[in-house]
This record gives structure tokens, sequence and C-alpha cells, in this order.
């Protein structure tokens, strides 16, 4: 075993290091010319190498050779010196991953450099009143007439949608095929007439999510992303280039930090709640968790280095950050006591107290049901995973 | 970078664990665990040959330079074949005689153990942890008494925790007594090991920092028989609700069955890269090597104990039957739970390592 990144990784890691302190300076500029200076800071570490590496030049991008131990470095260096990264959100997750692989030129001419510069923001069109889980039951509808197609129905929980300009959906375009085969994905610009949306309240108590509902909108013959009824198979696409990322791992570990940092401050029996015995075994059994998955993570980014299948454990990573967030969460409430009967200003406020890890309390439910709720991923891990046959209700459904 | 298995390291797991599944057949398992005896001498020799007691030796000592990542893979395939051993104490035996300054016992001991000729156990008693160590030695001989120490009987050598925190090499006599226990965990039957005024070779003397290593090497071990036990659990498990049907399907159909193995399996295999984390700090004698030691015992030990909770019940009536084996498995969780300490016990020390 070998946790070192190796020497030439080392190298590049200098190199990196050099041009972040050549070129990122965020003190030395003022607030307002601050979104100009990130734009054209991305530009230079575009052009240097680091950003953008799966896009082809020709789209504006560095068009680097997937390196997954180089794009790791970068992640490290430029959240150490916390410069930005590229522009984040679905667009770039999602679509543009998408674009490359099953994209058109003149799709990926279109869209990539816009959702790049941020001009972009996409939503996700796939869940809607009636379909949540079960995906391929979208009934979001699309008529292609002349060189248009009109869009008739209804999605639900775009996240970003306040923002989004665009949508990448999941619509129903072959009426006579089967419930996959009937599915076509559409790209469609938010801003016309036939678009209509809604903010819906989080538990939270914040916007964010929205409800989407077309009415005659419209989008044009050629905005389609793979063949008529290939929409199902073109939103299974996730680009290979590179995914292998420990973001998730370093997200968790400082959520642990900042647990173990609460519990610092609290108290307990009138003592640092920290020294307290049940404290030091909740957050130690948390720990032995946090560990699992930070070294599994590991494990799942050197298969890759090694282009080599991870297996079951790959499948796991959601369902296991979700499951440990849950622990987090918990073991949060426990300490914060009755802080927890204030609710929190909103994140990035000044001056919140303990009551802030409400945020967290509350947020980690939200990822036990985006992106696949836990029973879904249960699922997954069994049929794909354990090889479990498919459970008949599902398969009669299908 | 390098963090998941490579092809001689897949390689020890199948050897180990194809020579001991030939010898050590189910049938041939379940007379161990309904005798009396605390020692299996044909799986014992099966890993032996394959010279895994001396994998973590430097090669001048006649070992194969391996790690305590390669000795814990090996221990896992025990685990999950349920082999008797007592492969663990074995292993750490020729580590502690591989590091000691003593080279008395190093020249009388070390290539007996290594290649198998001599079994070794751990006897450490007391709590455990090397603070409460109660065998006293003085002018080398060794007093006191020691329980649960499996394998006793067969043992040439005990590797015996001392008072105040030492590691001494004691040899078998008629200075040694030892009386059976009945143990919960059939495939490593325990003794109580007294020892009266018995020849013995100090290690480390109280205090050393050898002790603390090979202590905790001894605590990734454990975990990694709790991985491979768990494996096993899970794997039967699966494989049954594949074949056994109800209501016209396999069982393994139901969602919620489905979603119970998915669970064992969420118990499982992230706490892999676990026990390779913290046996490769281990190697590398990382500052986070302890640390690391005491909470991927506590981890595993306690999904061990879940996972061979969850086999059973996923299994229904054959699984809580003697015959069907499971149980050898369970109990064999009961056993990696406390030995060495409750994950409680490591947890604790867990907190205080990292200075809270
Ligand atoms: C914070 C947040 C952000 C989101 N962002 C987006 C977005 O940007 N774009 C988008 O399209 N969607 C988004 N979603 C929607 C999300 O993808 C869906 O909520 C999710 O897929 C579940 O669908 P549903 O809400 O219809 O629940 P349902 O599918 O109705 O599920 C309800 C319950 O039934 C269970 N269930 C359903 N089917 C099965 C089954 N086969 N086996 C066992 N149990 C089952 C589920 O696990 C769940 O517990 C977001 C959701 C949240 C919470």
């Amino acid at each position: 075993m070998d946790l070192s990144y190796g020497d030439a990784a080392e190298a590049f890691r200098k190199d990196v290091r050099t041009f972040l302190k050549a070129n990122w300076m965020p003190q030395s500029v003022e607030k307002a010319d601050m979104k100009a200076y990130i734009a054209a800071f991305r530009k230079q570490a575009t052009e240097a190498g680091y950003l953008y590496r799966a896009i082809p030049k020709a789209w504006g991008g560095s068009e680097q050779a997937p390196d997954v131990i180089k794009a790791q470095v970068i992640r490290e260096e430029f959240g150490r010196a916390r410069a930005p990264m590229e522009v984040p959100g679905n667009g770039m997750n999602m679509l543009v991953p998408t674009l490359l692989e099953r994209g058109t030129d003149e799709q990926k001419a279109l869209f990539i450099p816009k959702t790049m510069s941020g001009d972009y923001i996409w939503g996700q069109g796939y869940s809607e009143p009636g379909t949540g889980s079960d995906l391929a039951s979208v009934r979001t509808r699309a008529e292609l007439v002349g060189d248009k197609w009109i869009i008739n129905g209804q999605k639900i929980w775009t996240s970003q949608g306040g923002k989004a300009t665009h949508m990448f959906a999941l619509v129903r375009t072959e009426s006579d095929a089967g419930k996959h085969d009937g599915i076509s994905y559409l790209l469609i610009d938010l801003d016309q007439p036939g678009v209509s949306r809604k903010p819906i309240r989080q538990m939270t108590g914040e916007s964010g999510f929205y409800e989407f509902f077309f009415d005659d909108a419209e989008t044009p013959a050629s905005w389609i992303v793979g063949e008529r009824g290939q929409g199902w198979n073109v939103s299974r696409t996730t680009l290979k280039h590179e995914r292998a990322s420990i973001g998730s791992a370093a997200m968790l570990g400082n959520q642990f930090q900042k647990l173990v940092e609460l519990a610092g401050e609290m108290t307990r029996n009138g003592q640092s709640a920290i020294k307290d015995p049940e404290v030091r075994q909740a957050l130690t059994r948390i720990e032995g968790w946090v560990m699992a998955h930070r070294y599994s993570s590991y494990r799942i980014m050197s298969s890759a280095i090694h282009d080599e299948e991870a297996g079951i454990i790959s499948m796991m990573m959601k369902l296991l950050l979700t499951e440990i967030g849950h622990d987090i969460a918990l073991a949060a409430q426990d300490l914060i006591d009755d802080e927890g009967l204030i609710e929190p200003e909103p994140a990035g406020t000044r001056g919140r107290g303990p009551e802030k890890w409400l945020d967290q309390i509350m947020g980690s439910l939200g990822n036990s049901i985006a992106g696949g709720t836990t029973n879904i991923q249960r699922n997954i891990i069994g049929e794909r995973g354990l090889d479990l046959p498919r459970d008949l209700a599902m398969e009669r459904g299908q | 970078m390098r963090f998941h298995l490579d092809s001689d390291q897949t390689a020890i797991q199948d050897v180990v664990h194809g020579a001991v599944s030939s010898v050590l057949t189910r049938d041939k398992l379940h007379v161990f665990i309904d005798g009396n005896d605390d020692f299996e001498p044909d799986s014992w020799q099966a890993v032996c040959e394959l010279e895994m007691a001396g994998l973590m030796l430097p090669e001048d000592q006649g070992g194969s330079g391996l790690g305590l990542v390669e000795a814990a893979l090996v221990i896992e395939s025990i685990g999950k074949a349920g082999a008797p051993g007592p492969f663990i104490g074995q292993l750490l035996t020729a580590i502690a005689l591989s590091e000691t300054d003593n080279d008395t016992a190093r020249s009388a001991w070390l290539k007996r153990v290594a290649s198998g000729e001599a079994v070794a156990t751990f006897a450490f008693g007391g709590d455990w942890l090397p603070t409460g160590w109660t065998v006293s030695v003085e002018d080398g001989k060794a007093s006191g008494e020691v329980r649960f120490v499996p394998s006793a009987s067969a043992a040439k050598v005990f590797l015996t925790g001392t008072e105040g925190g030492g590691l001494a090499l004691v040899e078998a006599s008629n200075a040694v007594s030892v009386t059976p226990l009945k143990s919960t965990d059939r495939s490593r039957p325990a003794s109580t090991v007294s020892f009266e005024e018995a020849t013995a070779h100090e290690l480390f003397p109280p205090g050393d920092d050898g002790v603390q290593r090979i202590f905790d090497a001894a605590l990734v071990l454990l975990a990694a028989d709790a991985l491979g036990g768990a494996q096993y659990c899970l794997d039967l498990s699966v494989e049954y609700a594949k074949e056994r049907k109800q209501f016209g399907q396999p069982i393994g159909r139901f969602q919620a069955l489905k979603h119970q193995l998915s669970t064992m399996a969420l118990n499982v295999e992230p706490a892999r890269a676990l026990v390779w984390y913290a046996a490769h700090a281990w190697d590398m004698k990382q500052e986070d090597a302890p640390r690391s030691a005491a909470l991927a015992k506590a981890h595993l030990c306690d999904r061990f104990v879940e996972v061979a909770r969850d086999a059973i019940a996923a299994h229904g009536g054959i699984g809580y039957t003697w015959e069907y084996g499971l149980n050898i498995w369970f109990r064999r969780s009961v056993f990696d739970r406390v030995v060495l300490g409750s994950p409680a016990v490591h947890r604790a020390r867990a907190a205080d390592l990292a200075g809270w």
C-alpha cells in the first residue's frame, strides 16, 4: 500500500502552487471587481491546464489527458488557496459530461463555453409530481412540430431553479414506445413565455428548489441529446474522465472535525462536553465510520488510477455518506441540546451560534432523498452489487 | 499511489483460504468444535507450510519481508475459514522475537516460531491492556495466572504480558499448567494458564515502545479476523438468499431481505479499507498508527457482531441450528469483540490518544 501520490505528482503540485501564488490574489481586488477577477483567473487556470481538463480546446477547455492524481492535486491545492475551481452546479457536473459523450458538435459549441463561463445555469428536469424513484415513468411530453419540440407538463424539485437559465429534461416523445424507450433528453431555454416557475420552500425555510410548468413551451428540434427515444440511456451517461474524487471524504472529514470542535465548546454535567465519557464514545464510534469512508474513497481513487474496477464499494459511497451524515446529525443534536430550540439565521450570517448545526441536522435528510433515495441505493447494492434477483413488484412496474 | 490490493496480495488471500479450506472441511471443523481439543494440527500445518508465520520477518531473518497489511490478509482468510489457529499468536510472537533486543531468545526461538515448528500463542490476560498485565518475571522465571489463552495446550511458547506492561516469552514446561475453560468460541477454545517460576525470556521491558507496537499489531490482526468472519457471514447469507425459495421465489427477491443483506454489505465492505489503513499506518510507523489500530479494532468487532446476528436472522430456522454452523462465526464474533479489550475500551483510548 502506498498513500503518497509519487514524485511526479509532487513536482506537479509545486507547479500548481507557483501558479496560484502568481495568479490568485483576491486580497488585492475590490469587491465590485471580484466577479471579473474570478472569470479572468479561471481563464488563466484553464490555459495552464488546471481547469476544464476534459473539455477539448475547441470548446474552450484545456484538453488534458485524463489523470486522476493530477486532478486530485489540483483540487487539493486550489482548495488550500481557496481559489475557485470550475463553475459549480449541474451544468459542469452533469450536462457537460453528457454532451461530451453524446452531444453533437453544434450542441457542444452552443452550450459548453457558456456553461463554463457561468452564463448558462442548468436545472435538472427529471422529477415530476408523479415521478420520483420510478424515474422512467415521466409524463411531461414533447411533440415535434416542424423544426420545434412543443413541450407540455411539469417538473418539480428542481435545485437551483431560481437561477437556472436552461434545463436538461427527460420527456416523453414516443407515445407508442415502451416505458424507457419513449423518453428523450431535451435541452430547454427557460426564458420563454411557455415556461413558468414557482419556488418551493424547503423544510429549512429556504427556497432551494422549484417547480416548472411547461405550457406549449418550445425548443429547437436539434436540442435533443442522443436519438429520439434514447433519453433514458443518455441520462445514464457518466464520463469516466477523472471521476474518482475523494472530495466527499474531505468534506466529511471537515464536518467530523467541526463536530469534535462543537463538543469542545458545549458543556455537559458542568464540564466541557468532550470530557464526557458518553460523548467520547459517540464521537469515536462515528470516527470509525468516517475513516472507513475516507479510506474507501482512497481505495476507489487508487482503482481508478490503475484503471481497475473498484466493485461493490463504489455503489456504497452515496449511502455511506448519507448514513454517516445522519449519525453526525444525531450527535450534533445531542450536543447543541436546547440551543437547538433557536431557529438559525441563514447560512453566511455573522454571529450564528451552535444552533447553526440545524442546517446540517436538516440538510442531512436531503441527502437520503436527492439523487436516489436510500431505499433505492439499497436496491442497487442488493441487485447490482450482491447480484440478488430483481424485485417482482418492480419488474412488473417496468 | 496504490491503495487497493495488488495481485500478490490477492494471491496471499487466495492461497491461504484455499489451503485452509482444503484440509479443514466443513465436517472436520464440526468435529473439532464438538470435541475437546484446542488445537487443530492439519489446518495449522497447511498455513505454516505456506511460510505465513514468518511473512513479516526481514529476509535476513528468513522471512518474506512483508508487512502487517499482508499479515492482516492472512488473518482475514483465517477468519473467513473459521480456522482455530493460534495464527494471531504465532504471527505476533514472530514479530516480537524479530524486534526484541534479546538475542538469546531470538536465536533460540525465532526460527522455530517462524517455521511453525513451535506453536506460539499469546497470554496477555489482566484487563487485556498492557497497563493491566499481571505476570511477574524475575531472574528469567515467570509467575502468575493468565485467563483466556487460545490453543494453550499445544503451545511451546507463550507471548506473555508482564507486570507494568512488558512482554516476555515463556517456555512450556512442567512449571506451566493449562486448565481448559469451557469456551464460547468453540473454534478457538481458551484456557487459564498458570506459570510457576516458568522459564521466561524478557523481550521488552515494561513501558518499552516495542510493547505498544506489538499490542497495536494484535489489535489490527483481530480486526482483520473480524473482517474475514463478517465477510463469510455475508457471503453465506447472500448465497442462501439466492437458493432458498418461499412464496414460489428466491427469498433474496423480497425487498425487505434484500435491504437487510445490503445493510450487512455496508457493514463489511467499507470497513475493509479501514483495516488496510490501520495495518499500513503500522507498517509505516506513522504517528496515528496506535489510534488507527484502536479504532479499527473497535469498529470491526462491532461490525462483525452485527453482521453475524443479521446473518442468522437472514437465514431463518436453519441459521439458529448448531448443525448449519453459522453459530461458529457468531461465537467467533463474541471472541473478537472482547479479546484485547472491547470496542468501548478502545474508543475511550482513541479519545485519550487524540488529546480530547
Ligand atoms: C434537496 C433535494 C434536491 C433535489 N433536486 C432535484 C433536482 O434538481 N432535479 C430533480 O429532477 N429532482 C430533484 N430532487 C428530487 C429527488 O430526485 C426525488 O425526490 C427522489 O428521487 C425521490 O422521489 P420522490 O420524491 O418522488 O419520492 P418517491 O419516489 O415517491 O419515494 C417515496 C418513498 O418511497 C420509497 N420508494 C419508492 N420506490 C421504492 C422502491 N422501488 N423500493 C423501495 N422504496 C421505494 C422511497 O425510498 C421513499 O422513501 C431533489 C430532492 C431533494 C430532496
